[in-house]
């Protein structure tokens, strides 16, 4: 049977501008497996929207179907939801976005949800710069159908019973910025520390925000040969620029120190031990490494994979990209349910004056 | 840090925070979860193995594992440990078949206990089934010793006492009322003891040295007093009654003075509330019974004509205090408060006329025997004190814990072995996993409130002396405070080669106990974790080097709730919910395994 969280809780959290701790932006208990790193990732959005004091019945969940889909229900409770059809999750966005350009939006979906069956869905997306996070639950694999490849999956990389994948891997931040998105960044489920912050900056940032986030399957995808598993990752991800640049009043708050601590500057390789002896040298990005430089960061990513490396952290930010859904559809500035009913349904004489231009 | 040596006892049982703070180690969670299955009798038998009088301490104990209860770190109020005892002492089945009893063939030992107090009849109990004759000498006619004669009938009935001590001299011990030890030298000379054990209390009250106080037989010592009214030599008192002293000695003088008659009666304390000695509860009860307490009141001299008591010169003080402690004082007037008896309540001492100087039972210039704090012996080999002759005034837990120690010792002395070799602690661990979330206990953390005992109403309880107060705990309260208890000996165990990192538990816990970092000093990680470390003194868990990362698991253990989460979001079972039972040596476990009694689980 399974227990709800219980609602005790320890005495001296600390308490966001609004006055709440970050067991008030918590949703309901995960179904999920355990140790799934969805639940890592579900975490890393309840410290983030705490840390950037967001008014619960602001936020505005989405999703679709699969593992990743189930997540909205388990952070900030008290916030608007959607859980849509397979592979839609972004049209429900867009037009609850035209309807509502106050609101703060965050879709999260998986490889399966956003890379296969919802690929168009998640390129309009980015083409049409829909202001949201749009956070993909990235695993490999089809969890809730036992585990078969996704669209993710790398090359090479072994089933549960051994079989090797041999398609090519669709790469979510390297479709995201070839198809334009101004915010692109990689993170890993196991490295929250690096993970909030992105957070916090892909739900800060005005347009839309994808931020892929490695999140091993532990039930069908954590098993050795898999590129995805909690080990194979930890020792091949390659975290890139600081991603803390995110500022404002909620910057105030530094999460404690989680990481592998290892203080990165920029230019140097850090040697990080591993449990065998043996070491991992993470290289940070060259000084000279813009984040507003979108084919650079393409050529970059593009080059570790080949190498076996994948890039995470901020990949390409740039605020100023412009020329939003709103812009381009001329959307009413003011919430349509802000609108008198006048103004929102006119009446059958305008209609018919309306259809008269068409005739 | 190092990794933390959990196979070391005494780290899980400071977990069990009601356990540890208990002097005699009794094994709270596990009896209130019997309780909670409604078996009253094996609760009241995991009881006994550590207290002895689950009857008697489930109504009087100090309850020191109340303030040290987890559930008073999370919520506001404890468990109500104490009257949970009571409702598995009161609901028991008869239990004569499951207590030991005195083989048939004694092993030649004789020991002597003076007194029938709760010392030396724990004496009685640990070293009777070990087949020593033990012989208790007790002054007066009644068993008890201060438990019942200064204890009022009210709080602690006749009854009560009457069974659990029959239950101790039933075992065969040889019980010898009305026969007072005048000399220990006459007691030794004939060599018919192999070891005697003093466990004769406490029972000379503190006198007060104030003009006036030996012009009046209206003038009584606290705990004289209280004996005289116990023996029912003493039926009645004046109708305004002024009690010098607020330790919970007053509080039985003033609630029995109202119990004879009185219409007024006054607690006089010298100092203010944050220093009185008595419990909270106590003082509570008190209060609630119409009895009024005064502060910072000084006692100057007890007025008195023609031999009787018409009031008593108090000086009005003020204090000034620094930290909580008394820094400066100042006399600010002078009040007259009439009465007609005064009850001097301001402690206590034990007294040893009876022990002569020569024997080499050494006493320290305040007359108090020097005993050792560990294996109880005086320094005379083979004379043993327990109880508050040892040390002073405690309370009754302490004194069983006492008798425990001072049994181990005479049972080692009785044998020709070193006392001061003592017989070690142990903890065994077990899973509580049933399967996929289910655990063998109850872990959803139930958030129901402190559960208030009921008492008789204030006109009914007047109206005897021996009507007793509190009726203790009605079947609806006891299911819902039994819920309160968090299973602390349902430790959380970690096996760092299992773990693979994954955040689960930590992003679980709803009291945020866990974090993964990297390893330092103490200092270091405390600064790193979760949420804010708040008792320094709390245990630290620290785990091995973590695999993947090579951090270390750490758990502040301070605030966990055991509600098994952390085990339950684990994928690979590197958290476990594993009961802790501590084993508490005593002279009987020496016991040879088939005479051991069936082990009694509730989780």
């Amino acid at each position: 049977m399974s227990t709800p969280k219980p609602k005790v809780a320890h005495p001296s959290l600390p308490r966001n501008s609004l006055g709440l701790t970050r067991r008030d932006y918590e949703g309901g208990m995960s179904t999920l497996c355990a140790g799934c790193g969805h639940d890592s990732i579900t975490a890393a959005i309840v410290e983030a929207c705490w840390g950037l004091s967001l008014e619960p019945h602001r936020l505005v969940k989405l999703s679709g179907i699969g593992c990743s889909s189930k997540t909205t229900a388990y952070f900030v409770g008290e916030a608007h939801g959607f859980n849509g059809v397979h592979g839609r999750m972004a049209s429900v966005a867009t037009g609850a976005n035209a309807a509502n350009r106050e609101l703060t939006y965050i879709g999260v979906s998986g490889d399966g949800d956003s890379l296969s069956i919802g690929l168009g869905q998640l390129a309009h997306a980015m083409r049409r710069n829909l202001n949201m996070l749009y956070l993909i639950e990235n695993n490999g694999v089809y969890g809730l159908t036992k585990g078969q490849f996704s669209a993710s999956a790398d090359v090479g990389t072994k089933s549960k019973k051994g079989d090797a994948n041999t398609q090519p891997p669709v790469d979510p931040a390297l479709l995201a910025l070839s198809l334009g998105a101004g915010f692109v960044a990689r993170g890993f489920s196991g490295d929250k520390p690096q993970l909030v912050p992105l957070i916090r900056a892909g739900l800060s940032h005005p347009g839309f925000a994808l931020i892929d986030v490695l999140s091993p399957c532990v039930t069908f995808n954590d098993h050795e040969g898999s590129t995805k598993s909690y080990a194979f990752t930890r020792e091949h991800y390659h975290p890139a620029v600081e991603a803390d640049f995110h500022s404002g009043a909620a910057a105030d708050f530094i999460a404690p120190a989680e990481s592998i601590s290892v203080d990165y500057r920029e230019g140097e390789e850090v040697v990080v031990p591993l449990h065998d002896g043996s070491h991992v040298h993470l290289k940070k990005l060259d000084p000279g490494f813009d984040t507003s430089d979108r084919a650079a960061a393409y050529a970059y990513i593009a080059a570790k994979l080949k190498e076996g490396q994948y890039v995470t952290g901020l990949l390409h930010a740039d605020p100023a990209a412009g020329g939003d859904l709103h812009a381009a559809n001329r959307t009413s500035a003011t919430p349509l349910n802000r609108l008198p009913f006048e103004r929102l349904s006119p009446g059958a004489a305008k209609l018919a004056s309306l259809m008269a231009r068409y005739r | 840090m190092e990794p933390t040596d959990t196979g070391e006892p005494d780290y899980y049982h400071r977990v069990v925070d009601c356990q540890w703070a208990c002097p005699a180690h009794t094994d709270v969670p596990e009896y209130i979860r019997l309780i909670a299955q409604g078996r009253f009798t094996d609760a009241y038998m995991v009881n006994r193995e550590s207290n002895v009088f689950p009857g008697i301490l489930g109504r009087v104990c100090d309850r020191p594992c109340e303030p040290a209860c987890r559930r008073g770190r999370v919520e506001e109020k404890p468990v109500a440990i104490c009257r949970l005892k009571r409702v598995a002492a009161d609901h028991r089945d008869d239990i004569a078949g499951l207590l030991p009893k005195a083989p048939a063939q004694r092993n030649g030992k004789r020991i002597a206990c003076i007194g029938a107090g709760p010392a030396s009849l724990t004496v009685a109990n640990d070293l009777v089934p070990l087949g020593y004759a033990v012989t208790v000498y007790e002054q007066y006619g009644l068993t008890g010793g201060l438990m019942r004669t200064n204890i009022p009938a009210f709080r602690l009935p006749a009854d009560v006492l009457d069974d659990e001590i029959g239950q101790i001299i039933g075992m065969g011990a040889e019980l010898k009322l009305n026969a007072p030890v005048k000399s220990l030298k006459a007691l030794l000379g004939g060599g018919a003891y192999d070891a005697v054990f003093v466990g004769s209390g406490a029972p000379k009250g503190k006198e007060l040295d104030v003009p006036g106080r030996n012009e009046s037989n209206r003038v009584h010592l606290g705990i004289d007093w209280l004996h005289a009214v116990a023996f029912g030599h003493v039926q009645s008192i004046g109708a305004r009654v002024l009690i010098i002293g607020v330790g919970n000695t007053a509080m039985d003088c003033c609630r029995s003075s109202l119990r004879l008659g009185a219409q007024n009666v006054k607690v006089m304390a010298r100092k203010s509330r944050e220093f009185f000695k008595a419990s909270e509860w106590e003082l509570e009860d008190a209060e609630s019974e119409g009895v009024e307490i005064l502060v910072n009141h000084s006692p100057q001299a007890i007025v008195t004509a023609d031999g009787k008591v018409t009031g008593m010169l108090f000086k009005v003080l003020e204090y000034d205090l620094a930290d909580g402690r008394i820094v400066a004082e100042r006399t600010v007037g002078e009040r007259l408060i009439p009465c007609d008896d005064v009850i001097l309540a301001i402690g206590q001492e034990n007294a040893f006329p009876w022990i002569e100087r020569d024997l080499g039972v050494e006493f320290d210039r305040w007359h108090v025997p020097k005993v050792d704090p560990v294996t109880f012996q005086s320094t005379r080999a083979g004379v043993f004190f327990g109880g508050d002759a040892a040390f002073g005034p405690k309370n009754i837990i302490w004194a069983v814990e006492h008798g425990h120690q001072a049994a181990i010792s005479i049972h080692r002395h009785c044998q020709g072995l070193p006392v001061t070799e003592r017989p070690a602690r142990g903890v065994t661990l077990a899973s509580r996993k049933m399967g996929i979330r289910e655990w063998s206990y109850k872990n959803d953390y139930n958030p129901v409130e402190r559960r208030l005992v009921p008492h008789v109403a204030l006109a009914e309880r007047f109206k005897k002396l021996k009507i007793e107060v509190e009726l203790g705990f009605n079947p609806e309260q006891t299911a819902l405070e039994v819920q309160r208890c968090l299973n602390c000996d349902i430790q959380t165990v970690f096996t760092a080669p299992l773990c693979i990192e994954c955040d689960a538990c930590i992003d679980i816990c709803p009291v945020d106990c866990l974090t993964m970092t990297a390893n330092g000093t103490e200092a270091e990680i405390s600064g790193r974790l979760k949420a804010p470390r708040r008792d320094l003194t709390s245990p630290l868990y620290v785990s091995a080097a973590l695999k993947q990362t090579g951090r270390v698991m750490v758990k502040d253990e301070d605030l966990c709730v055991h509600c098994g989460l952390c085990a339950e979001r684990c994928p690979t079972a590197a958290w476990d919910m594993q009961k802790s039972t501590v084993s508490i040596p005593h002279a009987t476990s020496d016991e040879t395994p088939c005479q051991k009694q069936a082990t009694r689980k509730s989780a």
